[in-house]
């Protein structure tokens, strides 16, 4: 299959099961809900060494928030339920609780519940004041900028982790380009995160290593400058490979962000130093999602 | 939805008890059935069609055309709607446990006594103790909405545990007394001895009563934006407050009752 010049390559991107959910900070403004936000899903890329996957999924509206201020949607990722509570706890305590002016809301609100503000709430050191409103409880804890209102709890649901895609370019900045352009597009399809910085992930790993305390090291088959060290996967003219890894709601979540993202990177095309699309996957054994670019781009 | 209408067929002479006239009983009845239902009258029992002439089927909407002496309506009841077309008396919703029960004239004391849950619009006014526990009782209303288009009297609130009292008119004495949790929002005026003994939740005035008890203390004026969203929460409902989560949102809390727990607060809107 070629689009635009660029080849996309008859492979496929695996995926695995994770627990989400999403969350909604509102502030006074939305650079405020940005700040909170931006510290809640920061060191969020990879369940590795981060214990978690969050990122930023859209701004929100007055119109759209419980309590009619701007707000930020985020959505977080982890590999079970009582890792992702423990993540959405500490994160909240540390990050959203502490930033002026915030509130913080349940974004999901079908699925196991989880603590949101249920035990943050004895940072009011028993000045705390519950209140349930249209069915919700919700807490006040006094802090010294007014009050923190926060909710309750918040739902997890079952959520797809790990779909991804390669771009090969004939430069780094050619390569990044393409990324910028599918990060752009992305992030306008609703449920889904790119949690590595910027969206954009330059070092792409592959299961195992030579060193027996690592489960993963750098997938040397797409490292240019490997490419007569190693059994690559590249041809001469490949300078830069990049990734984009997405985390979805859904499965069909995934889908429909890869496909836009593929679109949008091949729009500069091959006339832009754009060559192959290609895909991570460790043969099928590590998640029962299968997500084959030929398809989705068919 | 067909309703099941029931008419006074002459003056009442004693207080009936109307409480098993509630939907959860009289749904699926057959009217004859209806009729058959035995009401507490004075010092007697007599059946529902001795006092009322009943119209349509079983249904999960009544209909009473009100007196100020059917006492207990909808007691305990879980679903479906009541209306009543003029006054009711007293214990108006008692342990409510869902459904809906308007009121398009005034009630007697005790409306919404130990309501648990659901929705009560009285567009005339309550008697005393709206929200409250029977005598001796120390758990009040523990859920639900109550929208008093009018005043109501005093006492109300008293040792309100859960839910919210929402009243448009002026309120009596000793609003929100004994609180345990819970809202209490007042447009008009307040009597005196206002939060009595309150341990924990909210008393909300749209303006400054005559005076602030001295147990209570000045916490300063601040601006709670948890006061939007409980307002924004009563969209759906016939009342002016819903309306008011755009205008009142900065208020000046006075926590107390300081001789109790103290956990409680006054917010006045500024």
């Amino acid at each position: 299959m070629n689009i635009n010049g660029v080849q996309i390559d008859a492979t496929f991107a695996e995926a695995f099961p994770m627990r989400a959910t999403r969350v909604i900070i509102t502030a006074q403004n939305l650079k405020w809900a940005y700040h909170a936000a931006q510290a809640m899903t920061g060191f969020a890329t990879s369940v590795i060494a981060c214990g978690c996957e969050a990122g930023i999924e859209r701004e929100l509206e007055p119109s759209e928030t419980p309590d009619g201020r701007p707000g930020i949607a985020a959505l977080i990722f982890a590999m079970g339920g009582k890792t992702l509570a423990k993540q959405v706890e500490t994160r909240a305590g540390q990050c959203v609780l502490t930033s002026p002016t915030s509130a913080l809301f349940a974004g999901i609100r079908e699925g196991d519940k989880i603590p949101l503000g249920k035990n943050l709430r004895f940072f009011g050191d028993g000045f705390q004041i519950a209140k349930r409103i249209g069915g919700k409880r919700y807490w006040r804890v006094p802090v010294m900028d007014g009050e923190f209102l926060c909710e309750d709890t918040t739902c997890t649901v079952k959520a797809v982790g790990g779909g991804n895609f390669l771009i090969l370019a004939e430069s780094q900045p050619q390569a990044l380009a393409a990324c910028e352009a599918a990060i752009d597009a992305m992030k306008k399809i609703p449920n889904v995160i790119m949690p590595f910085p910027g969206g954009v992930v330059r070092s792409g790993s592959k299961v195992g290593s030579k060193y027996k305390a690592l489960s993963a090291s750098t997938n040397d088959a797409f490292c240019p400058t490997l490419k007569g060290q190693t059994k690559t996967d590249l041809s001469p003219e490949i300078e830069s490979v990049m990734e984009i890894v997405i985390d979805g709601l859904t499965d069909e979540d995934i889908k429909k962000a890869m496909r836009v993202g593929i679109e949008a990177a091949c729009g500069l095309g091959a006339e832009n130093g754009i060559r192959r699309i290609s895909a991570g996957n460790y043969g099928g054994k590590l998640g029962p999602f299968l997500f084959h670019l030929q398809e989705i781009m068919a | 939805m067909t309703a099941l209408t029931f008419t006074l067929k002459a003056e009442l002479k004693q207080r009936v008890d109307v409480s098993p006239l509630i939907p959860d009983r009289l749904a699926d009845r057959a009217s004859d059935e209806i009729g058959a239902e035995l009401l507490q009258y004075g010092n007697r029992q007599v059946r529902a069609d001795e006092l009322f002439s009943i119209e349509g089927q079983g249904s999960d909407r009544l209909v009473f055309r009100g007196n100020g002496k059917l006492d207990y309506v909808g007691r305990g009841m879980s679903r479906g709607e009541i209306l009543i077309e003029g006054d009711a008396g007293s214990y108006l919703g008692m342990q409510l446990r869902g459904g809906r029960i308007e009121v398009s004239g005034s009630v007697d004391a005790y409306a919404a006594c130990e309501m648990k849950n659901g929705e009560i619009l009285i567009r005339g006014n309550a008697g005393d103790f709206v929200g409250a526990c029977l005598p001796g009782n120390k758990k009040g209303m523990a859920g639900g909405v109550v929208i008093i288009k009018g005043n109501a009297g005093d006492r109300v609130g008293d040792h309100l545990r859960r839910g919210a009292i929402l009243i448009e008119g002026d309120a009596g004495s000793y609003l929100g007394s004994r609180m345990t949790a819970g809202t209490i929002a007042v447009l008009g005026k307040v009597g005196d001895h206002l939060g009595y003994a309150m341990n924990r939740g909210t008393v909300l005035l749209a303006q400054m009563p005559g005076f602030v008890p001295s147990t209570f203390n000045d916490c300063g004026t601040h601006t709670l934006g948890f006061i939007p969203l409980l307002l924004k929460g009563f969209e759906g409902l016939d009342t002016r407050f819903s309306e008011m989560s755009d205008t009142l949102k900065r208020v000046r809390r006075y926590a107390g009752d300081m001789c109790g727990l103290g956990k409680g607060e006054i917010l006045v809107a500024v």
